[in-house]
């Protein structure tokens, strides 16, 4: 049997994780929860988690997505880290703005942007 | 101009595709609404809907389906999901019904206050009523009418 394709990818960036989604649907139950379970674990092995998600391949996402992203948020936030979001597209961006995530998320045009915002 | 004139008539019969309506009862199961969504959104395509159109749509019916197999049916395996859905050139009508207990939307809570902004769920609603021209609830909430005009 072949390896399943992890459902994230991630660089370091000096202490920076910078994680991209393999697929660029973030709808499935399954691939929503392997997507958080990957997150946490990223987020439990840091002192101080300072986490990019770079949103460049991602061009659908549901209700249960946005769930996920709240949960990454309140993790990182109860170790003190930090979270940006960066390069979302604009219809992907309309969803954040109709939720008023985009109050509760640090969102960044660019990855490089992103990059620098961190503290 | 006559030739100019054949590519016109092309594109209109393009636009004139025959209405599509598509029937679908399953089990409580989010494996089975896939190939719900694929034939539907398939027709959507096929009658040349706007890009912004096509991903409100597909996002609303994910939301959809989602709350019909999870929320209402409770993954019950001896309860279905009933959908039909009528495709044409000037409007998507989507009707999604389960046999759950139904609910009240009026009692959900405003996912966009301060104090629920940092809580997991209950976004989907919010999300279908802002991309659906029409949302409607009936039977007690256990039937959901999603209609998406194209102008």
């Amino acid at each position: 049997m072949s390896e399943p394709i992890p459902p994230i990818s991630v660089v370091s960036h000096k202490n920076i994780q910078i994680v991209e989604f393999t697929n660029n649907k973030i709808l499935d139950e399954a691939n929503i929860e392997d997507i958080r379970k990957t997150l946490d674990s990223l987020i439990d092995e840091a002192e101080r988690p300072s986490l990019l998600l770079d949103f460049v391949t991602v061009d659908h996402l549901s209700s249960a997505a946005l769930g996920m992203l709240i949960n990454t948020n309140n993790r990182v936030k109860s170790k003190n880290g930090q979270l940006r979001l960066a390069n979302i597209k604009p219809q992907i961006m309309e969803v954040f703005v109709i939720t008023k995530l985009n109050k509760l998320f640090k969102i960044l045009p660019t990855r490089e942007e992103a990059l620098g915002s961190f503290l | 101009m006559p030739a100019r004139q054949r590519v016109k008539i092309v594109s209109e019969r393009r636009t004139r595709v025959q209405p599509v309506k598509l029937k679908f009862d399953f089990p409580s199961d989010l494996a089975q609404t896939r190939a719900v969504q694929q034939q539907i959104m398939q027709a959507v395509h096929d009658h040349g809907y706007a890009d912004d159109a096509i991903f409100g749509i597909k996002l609303s019916l994910e939301e959809a389906l989602v709350n019909a197999v999870k929320h209402g049916n409770k993954l019950d395996p001896k309860k279905s999901v009933h959908v039909r859905a009528e495709v044409g050139a000037q409007q998507v009508e989507i009707t999604i019904e389960d046999e759950g207990p139904g609910f009240d939307r009026s009692k959900v809570p405003d996912p966009t206050a301060d104090e629920n902004l940092t809580k997991c769920s209950g976004r989907g609603l919010l999300l279908m009523e802002a991309y659906m021209t029409e949302v409607e609830y009936s039977n007690k909430g256990r039937r959901l009418r999603l209609l998406k005009k194209k102008n």
